[in-house]
């Protein structure tokens, strides 16, 4: 209990006087996490909206595959990155290892299935109701995919914002592949497990409140902008 | 502007589903101008004829010719469905939407989506969120989607199936304009006053096939078969 209240007075203080560390690394943290929901949207949308409109000989396997990896251990993804951006693996070349970039990577890795798999219930179901409208007015492919992410673009905020929470509160992989060094990779989750393996109960616990004040002031931050509660709206 | 399309000629069209025959086999020859009304009772094929002239039901046996090959023919139609479906967008996207989809610029997309609206009485809720509207402004709303392509041939699935009195007369005054601006007609109705009111020609349907076929006054008249005359007496006919 002592380390609870000592907790919120610390994460109080280090909040009101800005702490530069904790500045840093919560800065840090966000830039990777919107990186990746950035890139892992843009590949898990277009994606699920395809799922949705194209019929093809083994789309209920890609779906259901798609489903199962929303279960992709991300210790499992880390080391797989790890293996493929380490000296001997086939992307060392590149130089990634233990910097941002693989910690995005990993990250997109985890939350691409999941953005995928929200996305793809809620367009399944919009274009289930549109089909016979867009069939009726020929439109194509392409046009019924744009039409699909446009029209449920407050559903797929849902989505986003799942791979969002996913991404952010990520430890396991990020911490492997990015290596959790002071002023160049560490981020609010690796920190927080770095403080608590230390024994700073306090400061880790800060930390964490940090974490989930940042994970719901992005969210409703979010919300607040797409107006998605707004009257006259679905 | 019809004749590029018509004749049409329907052969032993059948269409199935999950081997069940929901119309056919059906043959038909639909040619001139006018309103033709496809009339029968529930489950005698209506939507399924509609549907497999419009191309979105598969044809599985027989075939469906037009005047121009099918890719032209599929370009000048547009159909209405009985549940309008209203597209998660305000009035004026919805009516700019098929506009778009064709390479029609935003400026005059728009311009003729703010006249089309006006025309059918929408003039005044154009940035309302069209899901939200009643069913008689969606259904106009519908029609008004589709006759603003300006196609050459407009299906109406029972169009004012579940419409009061005056939504039923709105929307009829708009089909009556659009097929006297050329457009031809082609919808389905169990209602007869309305049948009355807006057929050229009728094709009364049983059990997923054509009984009769004919010029609206010939089959008020003097129907040919004894199902026609039941079913006009207000006799249940399966």
């Amino acid at each position: 209990m002592t380390d609870l209240w000592q907790g919120l007075v610390q994460a109080f203080w280090l909040v009101v006087t800005f702490d530069a560390e904790l500045a840093e690394i919560s800065l840090r943290s966000l830039r990777v996490t919107l990186t990746a929901l950035v890139v892992a949207s843009a590949i898990a949308m277009p994606l699920a909206a395809f799922l949705s409109v194209q019929r093809f000989r083994f789309r209920r396997h890609v779906v259901a595959l798609l489903n199962a990896l929303m279960g992709l251990p991300p210790v499992v993804v880390g080391l797989v990155v790890y293996l493929m951006l380490s000296r001997s693996g086939p992307f060392g070349v590149l130089g990634l290892l233990f910097t941002p970039t693989a910690m995005i990577t990993a990250q997109v890795i985890i939350i691409v299935p999941l953005i995928a798999s929200i996305a793809h219930q809620s367009l399944r179901d919009l274009w289930q109701e549109y089909h016979d409208l867009l069939i009726s007015i020929n439109v194509t492919r392409r046009q019924k995919i744009a039409t699909l992410l446009w029209d449920a673009r407050r559903a797929l905020l849902t989505a986003g914002l799942a791979g969002f929470g996913r991404a952010i509160g990520e430890v396991g992989a990020i911490m492997i592949v990015g290596g959790n060094i002071d002023n160049a990779t560490r981020v609010l989750t690796t920190a927080i497990a770095l403080e608590t393996g230390k024994g700073d109960f306090a400061l880790a616990l800060a930390l964490g409140i940090v974490l989930v004040a940042l994970a719901v002031a992005v969210n409703v931050a979010i919300h607040w902008l797409s107006r998605t509660e707004r009257e006259g709206r679905w | 502007m019809v004749s590029a399309l018509f004749p049409l000629t329907v052969k032993g069209a059948t269409t199935t589903r999950r081997g069940k025959v929901l119309a056919g086999p059906i043959d038909l020859t639909l040619d001139g101008g006018g309103t033709c009304v496809v009339i029968g009772p529930n489950g005698a094929g209506k939507t399924s004829l509609l549907r497999m002239l419009h191309g979105t039901a598969r044809i599985t046996r027989g075939q469906v010719t037009w005047a121009c090959d099918t890719e032209t023919a599929r370009h000048h139609q547009a159909f209405v469905f009985q549940h309008p479906v209203m597209l998660r967008r305000s009035v004026i996207e919805n009516l700019v939407y098929p506009l778009r989809v064709r390479g029609m610029p935003r400026t005059a997309a728009r311009q003729r989506a703010v006249d089309w609206a006006t025309r059918i009485g929408l003039g005044h809720m154009l940035e309302r969120h069209a899901p939200v509207l009643s069913g008689g402004e969606q259904q106009k709303l519908a029609i008004a989607r589709a006759l603003i392509v300006e196609p050459r041939l407009l299906f109406l699935d029972e169009p004012c199936a579940s419409l009061d009195g005056r939504a039923m007369r709105e929307v009829e005054e708009i089909l009556v304009q659009a097929a006297a601006s050329g457009t031809r007609l082609i919808l389905s109705t169990h209602d007869m006053g309305q049948a009355r009111r807006l057929a050229d020609q009728v094709v009364f349907l049983l059990r997923g096939k054509v009984q009769e076929t004919g010029l609206a006054k010939n089959f008020f008249d003097q129907p040919q078969t004894s199902q026609a005359v039941a079913f006009l007496n207000g006799d249940i006919v399966e």
